[in-house]
C-alpha cells in the first residue's frame, strides 16, 4: 500500500532503512530533503540580498530550526486528533482577528498584530492560512461528497468571515489566500463544475465591486501600477521596472553568485523579501529559476501523492488544500515580480526571509507529514 | 467526532478527490509553465533590453569641469584665478518635495526670505536630470556644519566642493576682464551641451566672455558606478579635463591703478596703449563695481543699486561711452587736410572770433570770442582754434572727411578682443540722408571740422586715433590679450595703415601737438611745462547740453551733470611715442586744466623711472632725433 515514491526508495535499502526511522518520528523523508535544499537555497540567496548580512542570516537559520521543530512537534499529532481541536482553533482564529481589527498593533499603515509585550506578537492572519483550510476540511468531511448546496453556503460563509476581518486590516493579499485556500478544500472535495465555472465568471464583476467600495488608496496604487509601471517609473513603478531589469539582466546563466547589480547596488526594493526571487533570476539566470521551480514542483507532487494516499477524507481535504494553497504562494509571489500579477505581499515560500511566514509553512508541512505517517495500516519495514 | 467513514462512500470520495489532485496538478502545470515562459521571455527574448537598463541604473557618467584659464597682467600678477569653494547643491529628483527642503535649508543656516527666493530662482535655472543644481556659494565652516548635522533632514542636499572664479584685484579690472557668471537658460539654449556638462560659470562680459572658448578649456569624464541613492561606489574610467588656457594680458596693474588714482575719484576714462604693439596697458572706466559677488549671483537689491546708481557704476564708458571728440581730433583733421591738399602747413586763416560760410548770416564762434587774429596750422591746434578749423572743413567738404575720419577709425569697432564695443557715429550724407531723411548742410560739414555735430566717438577710439598719429598712421587693432596660452595675440583684421601723399604731413600735426603742451600759447602749457619729457597733446570739450545761437555757456547756470565732459589725448615722449592717453572726465568741463594733468600723471606712471623719478633710459627720445626740442 505504501506510495510511488516509497515503492522508488526501497529499491535501495539505505535509504529505506532511513525512511522507515523517520516514519517512525512520523517525518517525511522525501519532503524534509526537498524542505532542507530549499533552507539551504534561502540562506545562500539571503546572503547575496541582505548584502553579506551574517546577522540577518543567523536569524533565518534560526527562524528554520524553530520552524523545523514546530513541524516536528506537529507531525506527532494525529490528524483526528487536530480535526477534533479545529473548530475551537477556528473560532479562537477569528476571535484574534477581531481582536486585532478594534485594537491591533500598527506595522506600515495596516494593523495586523497581536502583540503582548515580552510574551509574544503575531499576525492572527498567519495562522488562518493552516485554520482556514483545516476547518473547511473538517465541516466537509463530515459531509457526503460532492458537497451540497446547503453545505457549500456554510462553507463560504465560514470562509468569508475571517477573509472579511482581514482585509478590514487592511492586508489584501493575505485575506485573498485566505479565500483561497478554502475555496480550494471545495474544490479538492468535488465541487461541482458549474460552481468552479460560475465562480470564475463572477470574479469580473467582484473585482469591480471591490474596486469601487473595499480597496484602499494604496492597494489601488498598487493595481494601477502593476498595468502600468512605467507611468511612475520613480514612484510606484519603481519596484516592478527594477525587478524586471534584475530578472531579465540575468540572461540564462545569470551573472554569479553575489554579482547582482541590481540587488547590490540597492535598485531592487524589498530584496530580501518579496522580491528574492528577482536576486536569484539575476544572479542565477533562467538556470537557476528552473531548479527552484523544480523543487517547488516536486514537493507540490509529493503534497498530491500524500493527498491521494490519505485515508481519512479530512486528511485528503486538507492535503490538497495545503499543497495547493502552497503553489499558489509560489505562483503569485514570482508572478508579481516578473510583472505578471499586482504587487500584494506574498513572500515566496522558503526563500524570502520572514520568520512568521516561514513557521506558518513548516506548520503546514508538518500537518501533510501528519497525514502521511498516521495512516493505520501503513507497513512498517 | 467523526468516525470514518461510511464505507460505502469511501471508494467513490477517494475516486473524486484523486480525479481532483489530478486536476490540480495539471493547473499546477500549467500556470508553472505560464511563470517559466514569462521568465524566458525576460531573461532571453528581453535580456539585451533589461541588461541596458540594468547597466544604465548602475554606470553613469559624470563630466569633470575644467579648470578655468587664469588671467594674468603683463607682470604677471593674478587678476581672475580660481578658488576653492564649498557650495551647497539640490539634486531636484533626489530632494523630493523640494520647496520644503528650500525653507528646512533657510531655517538650517539662519537666512532670511531673500536669500530663499535667490535659492528658489537658482534651483528653477537647474539643468540636466539628477544634476545637482548649486544654491549657496561660499560656504563658511559653521554653515558646513550645520548642514552636516541637520543631513537627514536635507535629502538631496550636499556640500560640494568646486573651484569659483575670483577676482582678487575686485574693481579695478571690472571693466576691462569682466566676470563670469552662472550660465543662464538663453545661454544653455546656444551652448554646447557636452562641452559645458560640468560647467556652471560662463564668462559673462569683457575678456571673461570674449576668450570664453580659450579659458573654458575642454570637459573631461568619468564613468562611476553608483548605487540607488546616487553614491558613487567606483570609478570604472577616466577621461581627464583640458585646462583652460591662461591669458596674459597686455594691461598693467600698477598702471591701471595709478590712472584710477589721477582720476581721483571723479566719473570718467582713462586708456592707456602702447602705439608699437596697440597692447592696452590700462583701461579705467570710474565708478567700478567689485565683480565677485555677479560670480556666485548677486543679490537682488545690490544688483539693484548698482543698476540704479546714477553713477552708474556698471556703464563700460570705455567701450560703450559716447561723446562728441571736440577738439581732439583736430589734429587730425590738419593732417587730413594737409593730405587733401586744402591747405599748407602755412595757410593761414584770420581769426575775428567767428566763422561765416559765404553769404550766410549765421556765425560759427570760436571758443575765445574776442578771436586770436592770424593762425596757422601750428597755432591753431595749439590754441585749438576753431575758425581755422571751420575753415579747413568747409574746404574739405563732409565727403573727404568722413572719409579721412573713418581712417582713423572713428565710426567703427576698432578694438581686437573687447567684448560689447560700440562703433561709434562718423556722420556722411548717405548716413544723414538714410537715417534723418535730411540732405547734408554745409554748416554741419564745419562743425564736425571742430569734432561736435553728430559725431560720436569712444575714450577707446580717441585714444586709437591718437595712437595712429604717434605712429604715423601704423595700424594695429588695440586688444588688451598679449598671450594665450604660449600664443601670442598676432595682429590680424587690422584696416591698412593711413598712408599719406607726403608722410612729413604727419609731423606737422605732431608739432602742433607738442605746441598744445610747450607752445607760448599752448592750450595745456601748464600741463607741458612741468613734463620731463615732451608730450603730444590735443584738449576737447564733449557738450553735454547743446547751446543756443548766441547764448554763452555759463557754468554757474548749467547743472553739475550737464557740465561739458573734459577730454584729452596724448602721446609721449612725443619725439620716441612709448605710450599713447585718452582721458575723458565726465561734467569736467576743461580739457586743458582737468583731464590733462590726468593724463600726464598716467604717462609719469609708466615713463619715469620709480625711484630716480626720471625718465626711464629706454624711453629716452633718440639722440638724433628728428624736430626735437629747441
Amino acid at each position: 500500500m505504501n506510495g510511488n515514491f516509497d515503492r522508488n526508495l526501497s529499491n535501495e535499502d539505505l535509504l529505506r532503512r532511513r525512511a522507515t526511522l523517520l516514519q517512525r518520528i512520523h517525518i517525511d523523508g522525501l519532503l524534509l530533503l526537498l524542505l532542507l535544499t530549499l533552507a539551504v537555497a534561502s540562506l545562500l540567496i539571503l546572503y547575496s540580498a541582505s548584502g553579506k548580512n551574517m546577522d540577518l542570516l543567523m536569524k533565518q537559520a534560526s527562524s528554520f530550526g524553530i520552524g523545523l521543530v514546530g513541524m516536528v512537534i506537529i507531525a506527532q499529532f494525529e490528524p483526528r486528533f487536530m480535526a477534533r481541536w479545529v473548530p475551537l482553533a477556528y473560532v479562537g482564529g477569528v476571535g484574534l482577528l477581531v481582536v486585532v481589527d478594534v485594537m491591533g498593533h500598527n506595522a506600515m499603515g495596516a494593523t495586523r498584530w497581536i502583540n503582548i509585550p515580552g510574551v509574544i506578537r503575531f499576525q492572527p492572519s498567519e495562522f488562518m492560512k493552516i485554520i482556514m483550510p483545516a476547518t473547511i476540511a473538517w465541516y466537509l468531511s463530515n459531509r457526503s461528497l460532492p458537497p451540497r448546496f446547503k453545505h457549500i453556503c456554510i462553507s463560504l460563509a465560514m470562509i468569508l468571515v475571517p477573509f472579511v476581518l482581514i482585509l478590514i486590516q487592511p492586508d489584501l493579499g493575505t485575506s485573498l489566500l485566505i479565500i483561497t485556500s478554502g475555496c480550494f478544500v471545495l474544490f479538492m472535495a468535488g465541487l461541482q463544475w458549474r460552481w468552479v465555472i460560475g465562480a470564475a465568471a463572477a470574479v469580473v464583476p467582484l473585482a469591480i465591486g471591490f474596486w469601487l467600495f473595499v480597496m484602499h488608496q494604496y492597494q489601488k496604487q498598487r493595481v494601477l501600477t502593476f498595468l502600468n509601471p512605467e507611468s511612475d517609473p520613480l514612484g510606484s513603478g519603481w519596484n516592478i521596472i527594477q525587478s524586471k531589469a534584475a530578472i531579465g539582466s540575468g540572461g540564462v546563466l545569470g551573472k554569479g553568485w553575489l554579482q547582482g547589480t541590481q540587488s547590490h547596488l540597492d535598485f531592487l526594493p524589498e530584496s530580501h523579501t518579496d522580491f528574492i526571487i528577482a536576486v536569484l533570476a539575476e544572479e542565477f539566470g533562467l538556470v537557476g529559476v528552473c531548479l527552484l521551480l523544480l523543487v517547488y514542483m516536486l514537493l507540490i507532487a509529493r503534497g498530491l501523492v500524500i493527498t491521494v494516499q490519505a485515508q481519512t477524507l479530512f486528511g485528503k481535504l486538507l492535503a490538497g488544500a495545503l499543497t495547493m494553497t502552497f503553489f499558489v504562494y509560489v505562483f503569485v509571489n514570482i508572478g508579481m515580480v516578473s510583472g505578471l500579477l499586482p504587487v500584494v505581499g506574498v513572500p515566496l515560500p522558503f526563500i524570502s526571509y520572514g520568520g512568521t511566514s516561514l513557521i506558518t509553512l513548516l506548520a503546514g508541512f508538518g500537518i501533510l507529514m501528519s497525514i502521511h505517517t498516521h495512516r493505520k495500516w501503513m507497513t512498517q519495514a | 467526532m467523526p468516525q470514518p467513514i461510511r464505507l460505502k462512500d469511501h471508494e467513490k470520495d477517494s475516486r473524486l478527490i484523486r480525479k481532483r489532485a489530478v486536476v490540480g496538478a495539471v493547473f499546477v502545470l500549467l500556470l508553472t509553465s505560464v511563470l517559466l515562459a514569462r521568465m524566458y521571455y525576460l531573461q532571453v527574448v528581453q535580456f539585451e533590453h533589461h541588461t541596458t537598463l540594468a547597466e544604465n541604473n548602475r554606470i553613469h557618467v559624470q563630466p569633470i569641469p575644467p579648470s578655468r584659464g587664469l588671467i594674468y597682467d603683463r607682470n604677471g600678477v593674478i587678476i581672475a584665478d580660481n578658488r576653492p569653494s564649498f557650495s551647497l547643491t539640490l539634486t531636484r529628483e533626489r530632494a523630493g518635495d523640494w520647496p520644503k527642503i528650500l525653507d528646512e535649508i533657510v531655517a538650517v543656516l539662519e537666512l532670511g526670505p531673500d536669500e530663499r527666493a535667490l535659492f528658489e530662482k537658482r534651483v528653477r535655472q537647474g539643468r540636466r536630470p539628477f544634476e545637482p543644481v548649486p544654491v549657496l556659494f561660499e560656504l563658511s565652516e559653521e554653515q558646513i556644519a550645520r548642514i552636516a548635522i541637520n543631513q537627514f533632514r536635507l535629502p538631496g542636499v550636499e556640500v560640494a566642493a568646486q573651484l569659483v572664479r575670483h577676482y582678487p584685484l575686485g574693481e579695478h579690472f571690472a571693466h576691462s576682464v569682466g566676470y563670469v557668471g552662472r550660465i543662464n537658460e538663453k545661454e544653455l539654449k546656444s551652448l554646447d551641451p557636452v562641452a559645458y556638462s560640468g560647467t556652471h560659470h560662463i564668462g559673462k562680459t569683457g575678456i571673461e566672455r570674449f576668450y570664453e572658448n580659450e579659458l573654458h578649456g575642454e570637459v573631461g569624464y568619468e564613468e562611476v558606478e553608483t548605487n540607488a541613492r546616487g553614491r558613487v561606489l567606483r570609478v570604472l574610467k577616466r577621461t581627464d579635463p583640458i585646462p583652460g588656457k591662461d591669458l596674459v594680458l597686455s594691461l598693467d596693474v600698477r598702471l591701471q591703478e595709478a590712472a584710477e588714482k589721477a582720476l581721483a575719484g571723479r566719473r570718467g576714462a582713462v586708456v592707456a596703449i602702447q602705439p608699437q604693439t596697440g597692447e592696452v596697458l590700462a583701461m579705467v572706466s570710474q565708478p567700478s563695481f567689485d565683480p565677485n559677488p555677479f560670480v556666485t549671483g548677486i543679490g537682488f537689491k545690490a544688483y539693484a543699486d548698482l543698476r540704479d546708481s546714477i553713477d552708474r557704476p556698471l556703464y563700460n564708458r570705455v567701450l560703450r561711452g559716447l561723446y562728441p571728440p571736440g577738439s581732439t581730433i583736430k589734429p587730425m583733421v590738419a593732417v587730413a587736410g594737409l593730405d587733401a591738399g586744402v591747405v599748407t602747413p602755412q595757410t593761414r586763416v584770420f581769426d575775428p572770433g567767428f566763422y561765416q560760410l559765404p553769404n550766410h548770416s549765421h556765425k560759427y564762434r570760436n571758443w575765445n570770442r574776442t578771436g586770436d587774429g592770424w593762425v596757422d596750422m601750428d597755432l591753431a591746434i595749439a590754441r585749438s582754434n576753431d575758425t581755422y578749423f571751420y575753415s579747413l572743413a568747409h574746404k574739405m567738404g563732409v565727403d573727404r572727411m568722413h572719409d579721412y575720419m573713418s581712417r582713423f577709425g572713428l565710426g567703427q569697432r576698432i578694438a581686437l578682443d573687447m567684448f560689447e564695443e560700440t562703433g561709434g557715429l562718423m556722420p556722411s550724407r548717405e548716413w544723414k540722408r538714410a537715417r534723418l531723411r535730411q540732405p547734408w548742410y554745409p554748416g554741419e560739414t564745419l562743425i564736425l571740422g571742430i569734432g561736435q555735430g553728430y559725431m560720436q566717438t569712444t575714450p577707446l577710439q580717441l585714444a586709437q586715433a591718437t595712437v595712429l598719429m604717434a605712429t604715423r598712421g601704423k595700424w594695429i587693432r588695440p586688444h588688451l590679450a598679449k598671450r594665450i596660452g604660449d600664443e601670442p595675440v598676432l595682429n590680424t583684421n587690422a584696416p591698412p595703415d593711413i598712408v599719406l601723399r607726403d608722410p612729413k604731413f604727419w609731423e606737422y600735426g605732431i608739432k602742433g601737438m607738442e605746441s598744445v603742451m610747450h607752445g607760448e600759447r599752448g592750450t595745456a602749457r601748464k600741463v607741458g611745462d612741468q613734463s620731463l619729457y615732451r608730450i603730444a597733446g590735443k584738449s576737447g570739450t564733449a557738450q553735454v547740453v547743446a547751446i543756443k545761437q548766441g547764448e554763452k555757456y555759463d557754468r554757474n547756470k548749467v547743472a553739475e551733470r550737464h557740465r561739458d565732459h573734459a577730454l584729452f589725448v596724448a602721446f609721449a615722449p612725443a619725439e620716441n611715442p612709448q605710450i599713447a592717453v585718452s582721458v575723458m572726465v565726465e561734467n569736467g568741463e576743461s580739457g586743458s586744466g582737468v583731464a590733462a594733468p590726468v593724463v600726464k600723471q598716467v604717462m609719469d606712471a609708466w615713463l619715469l623711472d620709480e625711484t630716480t623719478g626720471q625718465l626711464k633710459a629706454e624711453y629716452a627720445p633718440p639722440t638724433a632725433a628728428v624736430g626735437s626740442a629747441p
